[in-house]
């Protein structure tokens, strides 16, 4: 099982919105693959894959705000 | 870091972000280190990814007879307009090479447009809580990013002509009562567009030495 951990971001910058998920739960999922798009400020940024598997938990929806070193979905991996 | 100018001119928006993209592609794949895109776009509201429809004041029938579309794009941010009197700048810049900080990437582009504006002798700043460079109380430059693998596209609009900010009545933009300017509003004299590319080019490069 691994977690998708938004990570720091640059300085300053705390949270991030999640805009949009490139997957749902249940999915397989590539290592590197666009996992989501999260959205600070006039940004957006995708967060990759860390791993290859199966999408198992989406932790947060699309509008929720989410912070640095918080849980944002659940892979298992294969 | 090195980048590659490239100059489209007056570009539909769509193909702009195809350009975009293929330059992101190489980018990404270490065939370029970075490249900056310069041109001017037919006019076009695009939508970002936290826009509110609600925010375009007119339907999209009138919007067509006024040869305006509208597309929605993946940038941070709300509702804004683009046409042929701004001079759009979309760094394709590998961050990877600079800082790997998001705000700071905007702080620079603010910095880059405010640092131009004063070769016009215009004492542009940024607003506390506001992205973007204003003169006054009103809006010159507006900035929209999205980052992919640390890779930034789209980018800057500066508005240079005077004629072009009519259509901002159309929309909120970025979802606010904010009130445009222009570089021939505060000088109130002609400017040509082409006259600032260079000048922009070279603020880009001081920036990400």
């Amino acid at each position: 099982m691994t977690k998708v951990i938004l990570p720091g971001l640059g300085e300053g910058i705390e949270k991030a919105t999640v805009s949009y998920w490139y997957f749902k739960a249940g999915d397989k999922i590539n290592e590197k693959d666009d996992l989501v798009e999260l959205t600070t400020d006039k940004a957006t940024f995708n967060l990759p894959s860390p791993c290859t598997g199966i999408l198992s938990e989406v932790l947060l929806r699309e509008g929720d705000t989410v912070g640095v070193g918080e849980v944002l979905a659940i892979i298992e991996e294969e | 870091m090195e980048f590659k100018v490239f100059d489209l001119g007056l570009v539909d928006f769509k193909k702009a972000w195809e350009f975009q993209r293929t330059i992101f592609q190489d980018v990404k794949n270490g065939l370029l280190e970075s490249g900056l895109i310069l041109c001017q776009h037919y006019p076009v509201i695009t939508l970002g990814r936290t826009a509110n429809k609600k925010n375009i004041l007119v339907s999209e029938q009138e919007l067509k007879m006024r040869g305006i579309t509208i597309s929605k794009i993946e940038r941070g941010g709300d509702v804004t307009y683009h046409g042929p009197g701004q001079l759009m700048a979309y760094p394709i810049f590998n961050l990877n090479y600079l800082k790997k900080d998001i705000h700071l990437f905007l702080r620079q582009l603010e910095g880059i447009t405010i640092t131009l504006l004063s070769d016009f002798e215009i004492k542009a700043s940024r607003y506390q809580g506001l992205t973007g460079v204003w003169v006054g109380k009103e809006k010159i430059a507006s900035i929209g990013i999205a980052i992919r693998n640390w890779i930034t596209f789209y980018g800057l609009s500066i508005n240079i002509k005077k004629d072009d900010l009519d259509n901002f009545r159309f929309i909120r933009p970025c979802g606010m009562d904010i009130e445009m300017t222009s570089l021939e509003t505060v000088l109130n004299r002609d400017i040509k567009i082409n006259c600032l590319k260079d000048g922009l080019i070279h603020k880009f490069k001081e920036a990400v030495v």
